[in-house]
């Protein structure tokens, strides 16, 4: 029998037992509306709140009101850029400055708001993911509203110098949103010290439960709604709200951050670089992102010769879940745009895979990882015009061996 | 998206995986680019019967399961017989594609018929008098449907 292992954790990870325990009652017992005046009302309420300040703890906001809970990651996003914009801290300032390897949260929401009137830069990338840091000094100005980086990359891992980067929004008179969706409970975040104005998270990513987010929103900034209704999270997420999901996040982001932290990512990161150097033994293959600078899960890699979707489909029959950045993962024609903006070549892009690990996986995971992924590139290889005599016949590779 | 059990099972046990040293009809199409490359060999004899016919793909699953199934559904089979083979009649027998993924079949059609092009032309032979087309892919601009 095949073992089972979970490798796509930057996707989404398993949900923790005692995340569980602690949102149960609020799933059944205490059902009660907190905006309720009444006991059960005033409970979840409570429930809220405390959740609220651990979120607040986990980032060192200082003060648990520029936490709002929202429906995810990808709302919190939303409401950063769209709310900011509209909103009244803008002072009228249109420009928005992102960058090619946001996620599409990010992306499609700038895209929408330049079809609205809002010129958008989209900053380029170097091999590694890093954001050009030159490029971002030239391209704003006193009418660039917000500066929109995220903390690190889902697909390559590579982490971006946040200081720095709010540095040279701040000069400019622009807050900075960071989309620390895949960094929360990876690595160490500190809205304070990084000089973030902006940060959304998603419980999914660290242990917690999905269809729950939050968004750190620095006193101060006035940032207009997405959703009007019964003026919940300061009237920035109207809607009853999620008491479950937002006890779970708190619960989740506890237990993934602070001192906790640290233990667990060097275990994680342990694991990651002994399946890196196993993956790296085939040949032809090449690593993706920033190699030390990335999130300690997070291993990507291309091999040249075959492609990414019947890699995954291979490697889910011998019960390992990954993922990949090929086109036939897309629905179109082009690899991820992550992966174009690093500048792999298309026939490369292709053949990408993501390994992401947890603290749920274990040595012998990682071994039985680097067994499957090498029997199923040498069986794809195997049948693959591209691959002739144990090599590949891409010109596009050739810059890639020089 | 989701594939068929047939689909499942092309790609997971392809047929016909691999080259025939003394083929006397290869074709290539679609490129590296793309995503998608199909090499199809033909060992065709004297009465123009397809005795053997092996491929290389690299590509996704559905690609990889349309070449097997377009090679499956040819050998044994005359030419003019395998000339008549559709993307259709591929996808049908692979009990369907995701529509995103049409294209493939289309690429395991435009395979077969580029190794039949290219015997007829070893041959001396025309092949766009019998096939209404050259079958050089690579220079070809009509439209294919390559969503």
């Amino acid at each position: 029998m095949n073992r089972f292992v979970y490798a796509d954790n930057a996707a989404t990870t398993p949900m923790s037992e005692s995340v569980y325990n602690a949102m149960k009652p609020w799933l059944t017992e205490h059902y009660g509306n907190p905006s309720s005046l009444y006991r059960i009302g005033r409970e979840a309420k409570k429930a809220i709140t405390e959740a609220r300040h651990k979120v607040a703890r986990a980032l060192n906001a200082a003060d648990p009101t520029e936490i709002i809970f929202t429906g995810g990651g990808s709302q919190a996003d939303n409401l950063a850029i769209r709310g900011y914009v509209k909103g009244l801290s803008a002072r009228g300032r249109k420009h928005i400055i992102t960058t090619k390897i946001e996620h599409h949260a990010v992306l499609y929401t700038c895209e929408a708001l330049e079809k609205e009137g809002y010129p958008v830069t989209y900053l380029n990338v170097d091999a590694q993911g890093h954001v050009d840091l030159d490029q971002l000094r030239e391209a704003i100005s006193d009418n660039t509203a917000i500066v929109s980086v995220m903390a690190a990359n889902n697909e390559i891992g590579t982490i971006q110098d946040l200081k720095a980067i709010s540095d040279i929004a701040h000069a400019a008179g622009a807050v900075f949103h960071t989309d620390a969706v895949q960094a929360v409970g990876h690595m160490a975040l500190d809205v304070q010290a990084m000089g973030i104005d902006l940060l959304s998270l998603s419980g999914h990513k660290f242990r917690g439960p999905k269809g729950i987010g939050a968004l750190y929103c620095r006193k101060g900034i006035a940032l207009q709604p997405l959703v009007y209704g019964g003026g919940q999270e300061r009237g920035l997420a109207s809607g009853t709200e999620n008491v479950a999901g937002m006890v779970g996040l708190g619960a989740a982001i506890e237990e993934a951050t602070g001192e906790n932290l640290a233990p667990k990512m060097d275990y994680v990161r342990g694991l990651t670089n002994r399946l890196v150097e196993g993956i790296m033994k085939i040949p032809y293959t090449h690593f993706t992102g920033d190699p030390v600078n990335r999130l300690p899960g997070t291993a990507s890699f291309v091999f040249e010769a075959i492609e990414g979707e019947g890699l995954i489909l291979r490697l889910d029959f011998a019960g390992v879940c990954a993922s990949t950045g090929s086109a036939c993962s897309t629905g179109s024609l082009d690899p991820s745009h992550v992966l174009m903006a690093i500048g792999l070549p298309h026939e490369i892009a292709h053949g990408s895979l993501r390994l992401t690990l947890g603290e749920q996986n274990t040595v012998e995971d990682v071994d039985y990882l680097i067994e499957t992924v090498t029997k199923v590139v040498e069986g794809l290889r195997a049948m693959s015009p591209v691959w002739i005599d144990g090599k590949p016949d891409l010109t596009a590779a050739t810059e890639l061996h020089s | 998206m989701e594939y068929s059990d047939k689909v499942f099972d092309h790609f997971t046990n392809p047929r016909n995986v691999g080259e025939i040293p003394d083929a006397n009809g290869i074709g290539e199409v679609g490129n590296a680019k793309c995503g998608d490359i199909m090499k199809i060999y033909l060992k065709v004899n004297d009465d123009e019967i397809i005795e053997d016919v092996k491929f290389k793909t690299f590509g996704c699953g559905a690609a990889i399961a349309t070449s097997s199934m377009a090679t499956e559904m040819v050998k044994g089979k005359s030419l003019s017989e395998a000339l008549k083979l559709t993307n259709q009649a591929v996808a049908e027998a692979l009990d369907g594609l995701p529509p995103v993924k049409m294209h493939c079949s289309v690429l395991a059609e435009e395979a077969l018929r580029s190794a039949i092009a290219d015997y007829y032309r070893k041959l001396g032979k025309d092949p766009e008098a019998i096939l209404g087309c050259s079958m050089d892919c690579a220079s070809c601009h009509h439209e294919h449907d390559h969503g």
